[in-house]
């Protein structure tokens, strides 16, 4: 879609900007990247009320065009790079009304760069409530800009702002705010002069910003740091004394033009809710109950979805057998990319059931007293605060997970929150567990209440949790982190969730999931479909005729013989080669080649282990039939020894793997997605690959 | 006096900090000197804290809060 005006939405975090966003953009946005970082750009369209056509860009909310996290730093550089498609016309400065004192801080700064600017003023009915009056039109004559009134969550102002966009100048119209050029006399001008720079407060920019501006070339940054060597230009106490400045301004023109009646005193909602959900043993209980709640839900309302969704699978699959020709092709579609598609899609209720819950946690401002009650717990172990909801998540799924973990700002304590999510027990587990201990322990009661089975499942869960600690715990000491780390948050007040933005919320990622992860996906699958279908030379064909012989017709049933083909031409196909290949490698797990098999095929999804073992132990029907796979592999001796397949100490050694195995395409997916860079899914594939095989080994060796 | 020797509903006013780097942080929230700051209450562990300023709740840790001085 082609743009006439575009429009930048700037402001502090918790301002309501996602909102006014979306009122303005409707269903109509799309996340994108901004060229060479790693911060995603969502942009929108609105329709203006002359018929024209605006880009809105959402950029991330921010307290000071001085960056602190990576999303933060973005803001400077659209708004500074003039030369970029992504340069704004005009900005729209979001404002909370009922905080106007630390929201014009990022005002002033926008202003003195001097690029066209509108005031949108939110929450108007709050400042209200908490008895602040502005005098608007006082404000805006002060300002020198177009200042409009809304109130984003009633959709109240949402069309004046828009004609107010439209009535926008081109030239920026608004007052100086400070003597930028008192800060720093000689810097600013011989910048400007140099790289031809007009505006005083562009030029201080640059002089604090250089290092992390693309736009700059080497040689142009080199020479902004050898001129502040000359000036001897301080950036800390250069933006300490210019912060100062601001809030003079800032304070006088307030003074001015905003009155709050003195409080009546007495609680505010907020605080006396805060003094349960934050009290001393409240607090804690309280927030392990709405985990509670959330982990069942995911289970619970996911299920019927998701049975939904698998089936529409099977019938879509049944139909391409029925009316497309027979043959490899029709093959390759509903076994690899059929198959591999519904692995993914069917996690798609789980992830926006996830989503949901995040957002409304989010919107009502309770995620920031977990990260506030947490903190310290979680720093002990290099985590933060923000770290505990991504680890709960992946209890359901580290992929959603993985996306939520963008809140941390710190960039040590976000990667290594990424680098261990997975290790929590995701529900793609759950099956195998079950198969695997069903097998091996004993249903029977101890102490009273308590089922052996059910203790061997809780003990994985509680294993995967002290596991992710210790991970965390090691990399706190092996990764260097860029930046000191610091919690200066704002506890904003609790608010009704807005359902809408919750709504966009789950379509949106679940959306971003089955794009990127089901790419990967449908590869992989379609690779592993072909591994598996296909054997080197002619052994297949020798295996055909072995069974077409009458000995086998004659007295095998059909139903049977089929079975028993397809089982031999497994073991001869590509995977079943590599799995004999591998079996030197997992002998000294307890694995043999057909567990050898699970693990490739299982690769790009874990859940795909049962099903492998239904194949390879030619069982009918499909993976959910657990009850006869479970029959047979208890059933399967080991050729050589007559001993069973699976023992106590197979079935743990492989549970251990895939408790530690990062046997999920999906989630690599994603940590590239979140990362965009390679070597952080291939770092975090290795180690845990290393430990699963560590860990299974051991268990193997001391169990057998 | 530190901030972070202040009680709850210990009430002071802002005279200047002790770390230039954490200082900046603080003063783009609107913790600056002059304003009044009061603590509203702990986190069950002991950190951080949240605090009132500027007509706002802001939460920091107790080794931050160290480095303002309180008239």
């Amino acid at each position: 879609m082609k743009a006439d005006i575009r429009v930048a939405l700037v402001g502090n975090p918790n301002t309501g900007k996602s909102t006014l966003f979306n009122a303005l953009t409707g269903l109509n946005q799309k996340i994108g990247n901004f060229p060479g970082v790693t911060v995603d750009k969502k942009t929108g369209y609105s329709e203006l009320p002359d018929g024209r056509n605006a880009e809105i860009i959402d950029l991330p909310g921010t307290y000071s065009l001085y960056p602190k996290s990576r999303d933060e730093s973005i803001v400077f550089s659209v708004l500074a790079d003039r030369k970029s498609t992504h340069t704004p016309d005009l900005v729209v400065v979001i404002l909370d009304a009922s905080n106007l004192k630390r929201n014009l801080l990022l005002y002033t700064q926008v202003a003195d760069l001097k690029i066209p600017v509108i005031v949108a003023l939110n929450m108007m009915d709050l400042a209200k409530s908490n008895g602040i009056s502005i005098d608007i039109d006082a404000f805006a004559k002060k300002l020198g800009v177009h200042v409009v009134p809304i109130c984003a969550r009633k959709l109240e102002g949402i069309d004046k702002l828009k004609q107010a966009i439209s009535y926008a100048n081109k030239l920026a119209l608004q007052q100086n705010t400070i003597d930028v050029e008192a800060i720093a006399p000689q810097l600013i001008a011989q910048i400007g002069e140099e790289m031809q720079v007009e505006n005083p407060y562009f030029a201080l920019q640059l002089a604090h910003q250089h290092e992390h501006l693309s736009f700059l070339s080497i040689p142009e940054s080199d020479r902004i740091e050898e001129l502040e060597q000359v000036h001897a230009f301080h950036s800390q106490k250069a933006q300490a004394t210019e912060t100062i400045a601001r809030y003079n301004y800032i304070n006088d023109l307030l003074y001015d033009t905003v009155h709050k009646a003195e409080s009546a005193g007495g609680e505010t909602w907020s605080n006396r809710i805060d003094k349960v959900l934050t009290h001393r043993v409240f607090g804690f209980i309280i927030f392990f109950a709405i985990l509670m709640f959330i982990f069942q839900a995911i289970f619970a309302w996911s299920a019927y979805p998701m049975d939904l969704i698998s089936n529409l699978f099977v019938w879509v699959e049944q139909l391409v057998h029925d009316y497309m020709p027979a043959g490899p092709l029709t093959n390759l579609l509903s076994d690899g990319v059929l198959a591999g598609l519904s692995g993914v899609m069917v996690f798609i209720p789980q992830i926006a059931i996830l989503f949901a819950f995040i957002s409304i946690l989010e919107d009502t401002g309770y995620m920031a007293r977990v990260t506030f009650m947490m903190d310290k717990l979680m720093r002990k172990v290099g985590l933060n605060g923000k770290s505990v909801v991504p680890l709960i998540g992946g209890f359901a799924c580290a992929v959603p997970s993985i996306m939520s973990t963008r809140t941390i700002e710190n960039w040590k304590d976000r990667m290594i929150t990424i680098m261990v999510t997975p290790l929590v027990t995701c529900s793609a587990r759950l099956p195998i567990y079950t198969l695997l201990i069903a097998l091996v322990v004993p249903n029977k009661n101890v102490w009273w209440i308590f089922n052996m089975q059910g203790l061997a499942l809780t003990a994985m869960y509680v294993l995967s949790l002290v596991s992710a600690v210790v991970v965390a715990f090691v990399m706190k000491f092996i990764l260097k982190g860029r930046e000191r780390g610091y919690f200066i948050m704002e506890l904003p007040v609790y608010r009704m969730p807005r359902w809408n933005n919750v709504l966009l919320t789950m379509y949106d990622r679940s959306k971003a999931f089955v794009v990127q992860a089901g790419k990967v996906i449908i590869a992989v699958s379609v690779i592993l479909w072909v591994l598996a279908s296909y054997g080197p030379g002619n052994r297949f064909e020798r295996i055909e005729q072995k069974y077409s012989q009458p000995q086998y017709t004659k007295t095998v049933p059909e139903a049977d013989l089929k079975r028993m083909v397809a089982s031999e031409k497994l073991e001869n196909s590509y995977a079943g080669v590599l799995g004999h290949v591998m079996e030197p490698a997992i002998k000294p797990l307890g694995f043999d080649w057909k567990i050898g098999i699970a693990l490739i095929t299982s690769f790009a999804a874990r859940e795909v282990f049962v099903g492998t073992m239904a194949t390879i132990y030619s069982v009918d029907g499909d993976a959910d039939n657990i009850q006869s796979v479970q029959q047979k592999m208890g059933n399967a001796k080991n050729p050589q020894t007559g001993q069973p397949v699976f023992t106590f100490a197979v079935a743990f050694s492989l549970m251990m793997f895939y408790a530690f195995a990062m046997q999920c395409a999906s989630t690599v997916a994603t940590v590239y997605r979140e990362t965009k860079d390679w070597r952080w899914p291939a770092a975090q594939f290795a180690y845990m690959t290393v430990l699963a095989y560590t860990i299974s080994f051991i268990t193997y060796q001391l169990l057998k | 006096m530190k901030l972070s020797q202040l009680k709850v509903g210990g009430k002071g006013i802002v005279k200047e900090f002790t770390d230039l780097e954490m200082s900046i942080k603080l003063m783009e929230m609107g913790c600056l000197p002059g304003e009044e700051i009061s603590v509203e209450r702990v986190a069950p562990l002991g950190d951080p804290i949240a605090i009132n300023v500027s007509g706002y709740q802001l939460s920091l840790r107790k080794r931050e809060a160290s480095t303002i001085i309180l008239l």
